[in-house]
């Protein structure tokens, strides 16, 4: 009687640490990927990487934390210049790397995946255009390939139209139905949790009204 | 029970972890003792964590105690983890960070080196440069003289590197000599190079103390690097007002082969009835060839690659003979054939070692016609090459190999002068075998030491001579550094002068260079100076290598990318001071090769709006000597100075996936005289200068390149 008493006891509390560890990551995280949405700020996007890095840290068999911290080193290549724009996609890649060994295949990933290659792009388009821009085309239609539903993959094409000169096959002409395709598809797009990925749509309305201006 | 419902409770409340909780806080410093704030400082496993602020300080709440991890994460700076034991009582941790090591903070050796890659960042050209210099005409080589060290001279191809003549810069593509790596042509008129600019991922061009791993340039090495596996399939098309060419590249659906070829035929002849030419040709330059390439990725770090290259070229062309009063015209008809043919294979053996070997043939005869004399002039190269390079810890290099190349030149002469008849032929064979071994040995990461020997014998001279070459690099600070470089470097004489006298002995050039650099993103700032000594130099007089020389000189090149938008140029300027006795020279006297100053100024604009993309380079070199027999004084007359300006232009446009490039180039625009020497009549009575055939040089092209890359097609699809 005892033993099995004690065998519940420690059944249920394991149980229940299980439960308040899972309540405990997702309420952190729902606080944290709140906190992006309005976060452009090279230092608070910082901490808010070291913030998923040590969630990742803790939750080894989540793939969100280190695709958030990823998310937020390339967000912080806008605001830097030159070769340091490497260092940060860098960062970036090191960290995708590890959300894509704990979930292979996932469209969300090869999304970033390309946006991390485009951002190599700006360190010099000149040299560089082509063999990233590439490499991101590949990245962004493995993503649309795994979700047919995540409109992600098309809003980053249209960035990559928007900022290719038009000689080079890009221009506001060819990107804004790219964003409206987007955009539709940012209206019926249901994230898989309050944590996963909802990114993109607000931009995405940006940059059609940039696209009407001549 | 009561124990067990205490436990649950104690086990409960551990879990959620109210039970024990440290403070842990401290500072975390760079190597320079300033705070580093943004780093991440957290207990491995755990939440528990803080971000440095912006004096480096962190504090927060651990729940755990007892043995635990902490670590330090920062972007660019190595990550540290430490083991340490928390009690209940408040903990302590400062450290200090160390930066972690990147291409940017490690110094290159750089004296010596001119270097265009797209891989490496520190580089002071870019692949693409090469094609969009003004004047080049798309002419590695011609890109190249705008760099500071070489010589403008227009009556013989070839990089005349810092006193040294045409001779002693050698081509090398993907670790092989090439045997010649300009078309054949006719007296006084320099030729292109056999190979197109867009083959190459890497250019590296040395003007002096450069590695153990090439020999036999007195001067210079142009180490050319071929591209890897395309980015996809593409076929491309060009038409221009000298001729037409077309080749396709197909790249393997798995991305681990490609497989191309290209085809394409020149003739100067509609061009030359538009533009006239001082000399007359008899049969305009005709040049038909072609190439066709193979790379395959074994595996993740090997690779195979084939290149092979042929072409046929053809011209005739009569010059008024200086010898004659009446008109007598001089006449010299040029067949060529040329094959080049490269094979390589690198791979990784395990982890440390890193394998290179290559296998080259080349053959190459000119058949050459005048009035008198039919003249047959072959020249074959076999070569074979292998290379280990070993990594020691995280930056050093040792490495080694040998390489061995077989030469045959031969030349044949039928002719038919004063009445009589001749007939003579020469041969020389060479076995030729080289050995070497180098190490770069970082020392800090912000200072190496490259230390290396190579040993060289030839069949041809018998002899074996070990030359020591060493250099040491030292970064100053993020973005500068300095650098030295000493070289000893042998190179066996001209065969022109072997067919005939044996001549003993091979030439040497000892190098000493110091170089300061400061390269960041858009600006590049480079100063080198130079001691060189030639000895044992080809002495035609007495057939002995008694010939010597020196040179020294200041190299200065800066580069900006940013001051004026959109505007792109570099400035470099050449000084130098040489002398040499050598061939027939009766004293030692300033070359006719080398000019006392020379500046460059190469400029490039991209107008987005347009979608043009434009640019001059303009050229000045001071006159250079000319050997004048009337004058008693030996090479003491002067040319006069030399300036070029020549303009370029590049329409771009992208319609699906056709990409097109509508070029146009044209040379010394504003016509200037250009004196490169003269020629004196056998009885001194005369003389003429020797000029560019045509002042100018008028070029219109349209490139077509169609790429055939599948997510475009989806792209294009789907809108």
């Amino acid at each position: 009687m005892k033993k099995l008493l004690s065998a519940l006891v420690l059944l249920s509390v394991t149980l229940f640490a299980t439960a308040q560890d899972k309540k405990k990551y997702i309420a952190t995280m729902e606080k944290n990927v709140a906190a992006l949405d309005t976060t452009r700020d090279g230092k608070q996007l910082q901490n808010l990487a070291n913030t998923f890095e040590r969630i990742a840290s803790a939750e080894k068999a989540e793939w969100l934390p280190s695709y958030y911290a990823a998310y937020c080193y390339v967000n912080m290549t806008y605001s830097t210049k030159g070769d340091e724009i490497d260092t940060y996609c860098d960062r970036a890649d090191k960290f995708i790397k590890v959300a894509d060994s704990i979930s292979p295949n996932n469209s969300e990933i090869y999304t970033l995946r390309a946006q991390i290659a485009s951002a190599r792009i700006s360190v010099n388009p000149m040299t560089r255009g082509q063999k990233y821009g590439m490499e991101s085309g590949e990245w962004r239609e493995k993503a649309k390939e795994l979700d047919k539903t995540n409109p992600r993959p098309y809003y980053l094409e249209g960035t990559a139209y928007y900022f290719t000169p038009a000689m080079f096959g890009g221009g506001k002409d060819k990107a804004k139905p790219v964003f409206q395709k987007a955009l539709e598809m940012y209206e019926t797009f249901k994230p898989a949790s309050t944590i996963a990925p909802n990114w993109g749509k607000n931009s995405c309305n940006y940059f059609i009204k940039e696209c009407d201006k001549k | 029970m009561k124990r067990i419902l205490t436990l649950y409770v104690l086990i409960l409340l551990s879990s959620q972890g109210i039970l024990a909780q440290t403070k842990v806080s401290g500072k975390i410093l760079d190597q320079k003792k300033q705070p580093l704030p943004g780093v991440n400082v957290f207990i491995k496993d755990t939440y528990d964590g803080a971000s440095t602020d912006a004096n480096g300080n962190f504090s927060f709440t651990a729940a755990d105690t007892g043995d635990v991890i902490i670590v330090c994460s920062f972007i660019g700076f190595e990550q540290i983890e430490k083991k340490v034991k928390l009690t209940s009582s408040d903990f302590t941790f400062n450290t200090s960070m160390k930066e972690s090591l990147n291409e940017l903070k490690v110094v290159t050796i750089s004296a010596g080196t001119i270097e265009a890659s797209d891989e490496r960042k520190t580089t002071v050209l870019k692949p693409l440069d090469i094609v969009t210099t003004a004047g080049a005409q798309g002419d590695i080589v011609g890109a190249l003289k705008t760099l500071p060290g070489a010589q403008q001279i227009g009556e013989s191809e070839g990089l005349f590197v810092r006193g040294g003549d045409g001779s002693e810069t050698k081509t090398i593509i993907d670790g092989m000599m090439v045997n010649k790596p300009f078309f054949s042509s006719a007296p006084d008129i320099a030729s292109r190079g056999r190979f197109s600019p867009f083959l190459f991922k890497g250019t590296i061009f040395s003007t002096g103390g450069y590695s153990a791993q090439y020999g036999q340039g007195m001067s210079s090495v142009l180490a050319l690097e071929t591209q890897d596996l395309p980015g996809q399939t593409s076929s491309t098309l060009a038409i221009s007002s000298v001729g037409i060419g077309g080749g396709y590249n197909k790249l393997w659906k798995e991305k681990n082969a490609s497989a191309g070829f290209d085809l394409n035929y020149a003739n100067l002849l509609p061009y030359f009835k538009l533009v006239k030419q001082t000399p007359e040709y008899t049969r305009a330059p005709q040049f038909s060839g072609g190439s066709v390439n193979f790379r395959k990725k074994t595996s993740p770090s090997g690779m195979l690659k084939f290149y092979g290259y042929f072409n046929l070229s053809d011209l005739g062309i009569k010059t008024a003979s200086i010898d004659s009063t009446n008109g007598f015209k001089n006449l010299f008809e040029l067949n060529n054939s040329d094959v080049y043919t490269n094979l390589t294979y690198k791979e990784r053996l395990g982890e440390k070692w890193m394998m290179n070997i290559g296998a080259s043939y080349s053959t190459n005869v000119d058949n050459i016609k005048t009035w008198t004399d039919s003249i047959r002039s072959q020249s074959d190269m076999t070569q074979g090459r292998l290379v280990f390079t070993r990594g020691i810890g995280k930056l050093s290099i040792i490495r080694f190999g040998g390489e061995y190349q077989y030469t045959f030149d031969e030349v044949k002469v039928d002719g038919a002068k004063y009445g009589y008849n001749y007939h003579v032929k020469n041969s020389i064979y060479d076995n030729y075998s080289a050995q070497f071994i180098e190490a770069d040995i970082y020392l800090t990461p912000k200072l190496v030491w490259r230390a290396g020997a190579r040993g060289e014998h030839t069949t041809i001279e018998k002899e074996y001579v070990i030359s020591p070459r060493t250099s040491v690099a030292y970064k100053l600070g993020d973005k500068s550094q300095i650098s030295f470089a000493y070289g000893q470097f042998y190179q066996k004489p001209d065969r022109e002068y072997l067919f005939y006298t044996k001549i003993p002995g091979y030439n040497k050039a000892t190098h000493y260079i110091a170089n300061i650099q400061r390269v960041d993103d858009l600006h590049t700032l480079r100063a080198e100076v130079y001691y060189k000594k030639y000895d044992n130099l080809t002495n035609l007089i007495d057939s002995t290598n008694s010939g010597f020389g020196y040179a020294q000189g200041l190299d200065i090149f800066w580069r900006d990318k940013k001051t004026i938008d959109g505007v792109d140029y570099w400035i470099s300027y050449t000084y130098i001071e040489t002398k040499r006795k050598y061939q027939t020279y009766p004293k030692e006297v300033t070359p006719p090769f080398a000019a006392t100053h020379t500046a460059s100024l190469v400029f490039k604009k991209f107008f987005e709006k347009l979608n043009l993309s434009s640019g001059f380079t303009y050229t000045y070199a001071s006159g250079r000597p000319y050997y004048n027999p009337n004058n008693p004084d030996f090479m003491s007359d002067r040319t006069i100075d030399y300036h070029s300006l020549g303009i370029n232009g590049a329409y771009l446009r992208q319609v699906k996936n056709c990409f097109a490039v509508l070029a146009f180039s044209v040379t010394n625009v504003i016509g200037n005289d250009q004196i490169f020497g003269y020629r004196y009549s056998y009885d001194l009575q005369r003389s003429a200068a020797v000029t560019p055939p045509a002042k100018r040089f008028f070029f219109v092209g349209l490139f077509l390149s169609f790429g055939q890359n599948r997510s475009k097609e989806v792209i294009e699809n789907n809108n």
